[in-house]
C-alpha cells in the first residue's frame, strides 16, 4: 500500500535529525495557523496562489528563494561548526548525518535558492522593462513555479520523512547508484531536480519568447537594458542546457528502479558519461545564475552613479559571447578524469577565454562609476562589494583552468572557496542587489537602508572570514567534505570560517530586520511615483506596485534609456488622450494544482508507491485538458475601468490635470 | 614596444616576487603543512610552479580592478563636488579596445603556458630518468587504499614506501565507486574508477612521511581514507620490502576478497606475496569481455 514507506521513515535515528524534523513541521505548522488566524486563505489563494501576473509569481519566487536561503544556510553553519570541532573526534553530527548536509545545501542553494530568485527577478523586471502587459505565456509562468516549488517541497519533506542524498549536489555514480546507496535519499534528490528543472526549462523558453515577441514600440534589440539582455541569454542557455540534466538524472532513475546500467560500474556502464551529462548542463548553469546578477549589476551601477552604462554595446556583446562559451567549458570540472593532455589543454584553454568578456564586464562597470555622482544605495554597495571580491574569485577560477594546477586543487577546500567566491559575491551579492532596487517597484514603498548596509557589510566580512582559510586548507591539502580529520594544524582556518559562517548569520537577521522595519514604515516610505531613484528605464515609468496590465499605453521607446529620454524631452508621464480595452489573462487554479499533483507524483516515485504515482499522473492529465479546453482565459478591462485606475494615481502624483 | 614589453616584464617579475613573498610568509606564518606550497617532488613543484606564474600574470588585471573600485567609488561620490561629472559620456574606442585586448593577450599568453605545461604534466607521461620507473599499483576500496609492487611481489594496505629520487609509474583503479588519488607533497591528483585504469608519475626528491588522501566522497569511510607514503633511500626502501616478504600473510583471491569489503581505519598491513594479475583481475570483473577502457 505505501511502497517502501514504513514508520522507520521517521528521522528518529538522531536527535538532530529529529530535531531538524520538528522544527520544519513546526514552522509550516506556525504558518498555516497565521495564515488561519488572519483569515488571509481566501485572499492568498485568489490574490497570490492563482495569480498568472508575472508580478506577483515574481514576489512568490523570491518569497520561496529567502525560506530556502534560510534553510540552506542553517545547512552551511552547521557543516562549519562541525568542522571547527571534528579535530581527533567524531563533532557532533555522525558521518551518514554530515554527508546529507552537504548534499541538501549545495542542492538548495543552486536549485532552490539561486533558481526562483533569479527567475523571480526576472518575472519583475524583465516585462516592465521592454514595456509589455505580461510574459508570452502567463500561465505556463505560474506552472513553472508551481514546478520548482513541489521540487523545493520533495527536499524540505526529506527532512521528516526518509533521508535525504549523501552524495554531494552532483549525485555522481557510482556512488549514487542503487548498489551504494539502496536508500530513498538520491531518489529524493532526482526528483527534486527532475520536477523543477523541467519548470526551468519551461521559464526559459517563457522569457525567450516574452523577450523576443513582446517587446514596445521603438524597442530594438540594441536598446534593450543590460538586464534584458542578460535574461535573454539565461533563458536561451535554460532551454538548451536543462534537457541535458533532465536526461542525465533521467538516466540515473532508470538505473535505480529498473536495474539499468546506464552509470553503474556494470555491464558496460560508465559513470564518466554521468559527469559529461551532468555538466554540460552544469557549467552553463553557472552563467545562467551569473549572468542575471551582472544584468542587475549594469542597472545598479547606472542608476546610482547618475551616468549612462559605460559601453553598452561591449557589455553586450561580452554578455552572448559569455553565453555561447559556456557551452565549451564543461570539461575542466573533472580534468582529473584521465582524459589526454590535448583535451584538458582544450577545455582550459577556452575556460580562459571566457575570462576575456568578463573582465570586459567588469571594467565597463567601473568606467561607469568613472566620473559618475554615486550614491551609495545598498544596491550599489553590493555592487561594489562584488567588484572587488569577483576578481578574486575569477583569478583562482584561472588557477584552476590550468589543468596541471588543478590537479593540485581540486577536490580540496581550495575548490569549495573558489565557487563560493564566484557565487556569493556574483549570484547572490547581484540578487540581493536587484531585491533591494526592485523592491519599491513590487511593493509601492522603499525598503529601510541603514539595516540594508548592515547586511551588506557583516555579509562581505563574514564572506571573507568563511572562505580565505578555505583556500589555505586547500594549500593544506585538506579535501572538501570531510566530517572529521586528524591535523592540528587545519583546526584553527577551520575554527576561523566557523566565524565568518556567524558573520554571514548577522547579516541574514539584517536582511530579517530591514524586510519588518521597511513593513512597519511602510507609509512613511511610500513612493507615490513609481520613480523613487530618478530612473532611466521603463520599470520605473509605471506605478508602484504597477496596475495588472503594467502600461495603460504601451510606452513608445526611441533611445536605450528611454525613460530617461522621455523626461529630457518633457513628455515623462502625459496623461494619453484615451485609453482602450485592455485583456487580461484570467487566475488560474491549474498551475498550483498541478505543482501540488507534481509534488505528490515525486513523493510516490521516491517511495515506490505506484498506485499515488499512477493516480497523480492521471490527474495531472485531466487538469491539463480542463485547462487546455478552456476557451475563456481572459477577461476584459474596459476603457473606463483603465481610466479610473489610472485618474487615481496622476491625483496621487498631484498631477490631476 | 620595446620599453612597453621590458616594462610589462619587469611588472611581472615584481608581481612574481610578490606571489614568492607570499607564498613565503604563509610558509612562515607556521605553514609548513601547507603541502601544495611546499612540494617535495618535481612534478608537485612543476604544479606549484605553474600556479605562481599564472597568478603573478593575473595581478596585472586584478590589481587595477580592486585599486580602480575603491579609488573611482571614493573620488566620485554624490557628496565630493569637486571631481568632473560626465553623465553622458560611455563611449571610448580606445578603452574598448584596451579592456578586450589586454585580458585577450593575457588570456593568449597563459593559454600558450596551459598547453605546454598539460602536455608536458601529463599524468600519462613518464618521468624522464636513467633509474627505470618502479611500478606500483593502487586500488581504491571502500575505504582503504591497496598498493600491490609487481616486481617485489608484495602488496601493503594503507602504506606506500617508495625509494626517494627514483621515478613512480602508478597505474590505478578503484575497486568501488569512484575516487580521487591525491598525494599533495609529490603530484596531483587522478581519478580511480573501477573497470578502468588511470595513471600518475610521481618522484621523491627527498626522503620524509607524506600523507595521500582519497578526496572524492565515497561515503561514510571517507574521512578515515587517508595513507601513509615513506620516501626512502634505496636501502631503506629494500629492507621494507624485505619486511614486507617476511609477513605470514598472503594476498590470495578468496583474502583479497575479505579485504574488499568495506572497512574503517585498517590499520596498515603487510602480504608476502600476491596473486598473479590481481590487478588485471580487479579491472576485468568491471569489463567482463570488454576490453578495459581509458590510455
Amino acid at each position: 500500500m505505501f511502497g517502501k514507506l514504513t514508520i522507520e521513515a521517521l528521522p528518529l535515528y538522531s536527535a538532530i535529525a529529529a530535531g531538524g524534523a520538528l522544527v520544519t513541521v513546526g514552522g509550516a505548522f506556525i504558518v498555516f495557523v497565521v495564515i488561519t488566524w488572519l483569515k488571509a486563505w481566501k485572499y492568498l489563494w485568489t490574490e497570490w496562489l492563482t495569480s498568472v501576473d508575472h508580478k506577483r509569481i515574481g514576489v512568490m519566487y523570491i518569497v520561496l528563494a529567502l525560506i530556502m536561503l534560510m534553510r540552506g544556510f542553517v545547512d552551511a553553519i552547521m557543516m562549519r561548526a562541525q568542522q571547527a570541532m571534528a579535530l581527533n573526534s567524531n563533532g557532533y553530527l555522525p558521518p551518514e548525518h554530515f554527508d546529507q548536509i552537504f548534499s541538501s545545501h549545495g542542492t538548495i542553494m543552486i536549485f532552490f535558492m539561486a533558481m526562483p530568485f533569479m527567475t523571480g527577478l526576472l518575472n519583475i523586471g524583465v516585462p516592465l522593462q521592454i514595456g509589455t502587459r505580461d510574459v508570452a505565456f502567463p500561465f505556463l509562468n505560474s506552472l513553472s513555479l508551481w514546478l520548482t516549488s513541489a521540487g523545493a517541497g520533495l527536499v524540505m519533506v526529506s527532512l521528516v520523512i526518509g533521508k535525504f542524498s549523501t552524495a554531494g549536489w552532483t549525485g555522481y555514480p557510482p556512488y549514487s547508484g542503487i548498489q551504494s546507496n539502496p536508500g530513498v535519499g538520491v531518489d529524493y534528490w532526482i526528483w527534486a531536480l527532475l520536477i523543477s528543472g523541467f519548470g526551468s526549462t519551461l521559464s526559459g523558453i517563457n522569457f525567450v519568447v516574452t523577450i523576443l515577441k513582446r517587446r514596445a514600440p521603438g524597442m530594438t534589440l540594441m536598446r534593450m537594458t543590460p538586464f534584458t539582455w542578460t535574461a535573454l541569454c539565461t533563458s536561451v542557455l535554460m532551454t538548451f542546457a536543462f534537457p541535458a540534466l533532465t536526461v542525465a538524472a533521467g538516466l540515473l532513475a532508470l538505473d535505480r528502479l529498473l536495474g539499468m546500467h546506464f552509470f553503474t560500474n556494470e555491464l558496460g556502464g560508465n559513470m564518466m558519461n554521468y559527469a559529461n551529462l551532468f555538466w554540460i548542463w552544469g557549467h552553463p548553469e553557472v552563467y545562467i545564475l551569473i549572468l542575471p546578477a551582472f544584468g542587475v549589476f549594469s542597472e545598479v551601477v547606472s542608476t546610482f552613479s547618475r551616468k549612462r552604462l559605460f559601453g553598452y554595446e561591449s557589455l553586450v556583446y561580452a554578455t552572448a559571447a559569455i553565453a555561447v562559451l559556456s557551452f565549451t567549458v564543461w570539461l575542466h570540472h573533472f580534468f582529473t578524469m584521465g582524459s589526454s593532455a590535448s583535451v584538458n589543454a582544450f577545455f582550459g584553454v577556452t575556460t580562459m577565454i571566457i575570462a576575456v568578456p568578463t573582465g570586459v564586464k567588469v571594467f565597463n562597470w567601473l568606467l561607469t562609476m568613472y566620473r559618475g555622482r554615486i550614491t551609495f544605495h545598498p544596491s550599489m554597495l553590493w555592487t561594489v562589494g562584488f567588484v572587488v571580491t569577483f576578481v578574486i574569485g575569477g583569478m583562482t577560477g584561472v588557477l584552476l583552468a590550468m589543468p596541471p594546477a588543478d590537479f593540485l586543487m581540486h577536490n580540496t577546500t581550495f575548490l569549495v572557496a573558489h565557487f563560493h567566491n564566484m557565487i556569493i559575491p556574483g549570484v547572490l551579492f547581484g540578487y540581493l542587489a536587484g531585491y533591494m532596487y526592485w523592491f519599491p517597484k513590487a511593493f509601492g514603498f522603499r525598503m529601510n537602508e541603514p539595516w540594508g548596509t548592515a547586511a551588506f557589510w557583516f555579509w562581505i566580512i563574514g564572506f571573507y572570514l568563511a572562505f580565505m582559510p578555505l583556500y589555505v586548507l586547500g594549500f593544506m591539502g585538506m579535501p572538501r567534505r570531510m566530517e572529521q580529520y586528524n591535523d592540528p594544524s587545519w583546526q584553527p582556518w577551520l575554527i576561523a570560517a566557523s566565524l565568518g559562517a556567524v558573520l554571514i548569520l548577522i547579516g541574514i537577521a539584517c536582511l530579517v530586520m530591514q524586510l519588518a522595519v521597511s513593513i512597519r514604515d511602510r507609509r512613511k516610505a511610500a513612493d507615490v511615483t513609481g520613480d523613487p531613484y530618478d530612473g532611466r528605464t521603463l520599470e520605473w515609468a509605471t506605478s508602484s506596485p504597477p496596475p495588472p496590465y503594467n502600461f495603460a499605453v504601451l510606452p513608445e521607446v526611441r533611445d536605450r534609456e528611454p525613460l530617461l529620454d522621455m523626461k529630457e524631452r518633457g513628455v515623462v508621464w502625459q496623461r494619453p488622450r484615451a485609453y482602450e480595452d485592455i485583456e487580461i489573462p484570467k487566475n488560474s487554479a491549474a498551475g498550483v494544482v498541478l505543482g501540488g499533483l507534481a509534488f505528490v507524483l515525486g513523493f510516490g516515485m521516491v517511495w515506490h508507491i505506484w498506485w499515488l504515482v499512477i493516480a497523480c499522473g492521471l490527474a495531472m492529465w485531466v487538469t491539463l485538458a480542463l485547462r487546455a479546453s478552456d476557451d475563456e482565459s481572459d477577461f476584459v478591462l474596459t476603457a473606463a475601468e483603465v481610466a479610473g485606475i489610472e485618474g487615481a494615481r496622476y491625483r496621487s502624483m498631484g498631477n490631476p490635470t | 614596444m620595446k620599453s612597453a614589453g621590458g616594462g610589462v616584464k619587469q611588472a611581472l617579475i615584481r608581481s612574481h616576487r610578490w606571489a614568492m613573498a607570499l607564498g613565503a610568509a604563509l610558509l612562515a606564518s607556521g605553514c609548513d603543512r601547507a603541502v601544495v606550497l611546499n612540494p617535495k617532488g618535481p612534478i608537485a613543484d612543476a604544479e606549484r610552479g605553474l600556479l605562481f606564474d599564472a597568478f603573478s600574470v593575473m595581478m596585472l588585471v586584478v590589481v587595477p580592478v580592486i585599486v580602480m573600485a575603491f579609488v573611482f567609488a571614493w573620488r566620485y561620490r554624490a557628496s565630493n563636488r569637486n571631481a568632473r561629472y560626465a553623465p553622458t559620456w560611455a563611449y571610448s574606442a580606445r578603452i574598448d579596445a584596451v579592456v578586450w585586448l589586454v585580458p585577450a593577450l593575457i588570456v593568449i599568453a597563459v593559454g600558450v603556458l596551459v598547453w605546454r605545461s598539460t602536455h608536458k604534466l601529463d599524468p600519462y607521461r613518464e618521468i624522464a630518468s636513467d633509474v627505470p620507473p618502479l611500478d606500483v599499483q593502487v586500488v581504491a576500496q571502500d575505504w582503504k587504499w591497496l598498493f600491490i609492487y609487481p616486481e617485489q611481489g608484495i602488496a601493503v594496505v594503507n602504506q606506500m614506501a617508495i625509494p626517494s629520487g627514483r621515478p613512480i609509474s602508478l597505474r590505478i583503479t578503484s575497486d568501488t565507486v569512484m575516487n580521487s588519488f591525491y598525494v599533495p607533497a609529490l603530484a596531483g591528483q587522478i581519478y580511480a574508477m573501477a573497470g578502468m585504469q588511470t595513471r600518475l608519475q610521481m618522484l621523491a626528491d627527498t626522503q620524509g612521511k607524506f600523507v595521500g588522501r582519497n578526496t572524492q566522497y565515497s561515503g561514510g569511510g571517507f574521512s578515515d581514507q587517508y595513507f601513509e607514503v615513506l620516501a626512502t633511500s634505496p636501502a631503506d626502501f629494500e629492507a621494507w620490502v624485505a619486511k614486507a616478504k617476511q609477513s605470514s600473510d598472503k594476498l590470495d583471491t578468496a583474502g583479497y576478497a575479505r579485504l574488499a569489503e568495506k572497512s574503517r581505519r585498517n590499520p596498515i598491513a603487510y602480504y608476502s606475496a600476491v596473486e598473479p594479475r590481481l590487478f588485471d583481475s580487479i579491472i576485468a570483473k568491471y569489463t567482463h569481455a570488454h576490453a578495459p577502457a581509458g590510455r
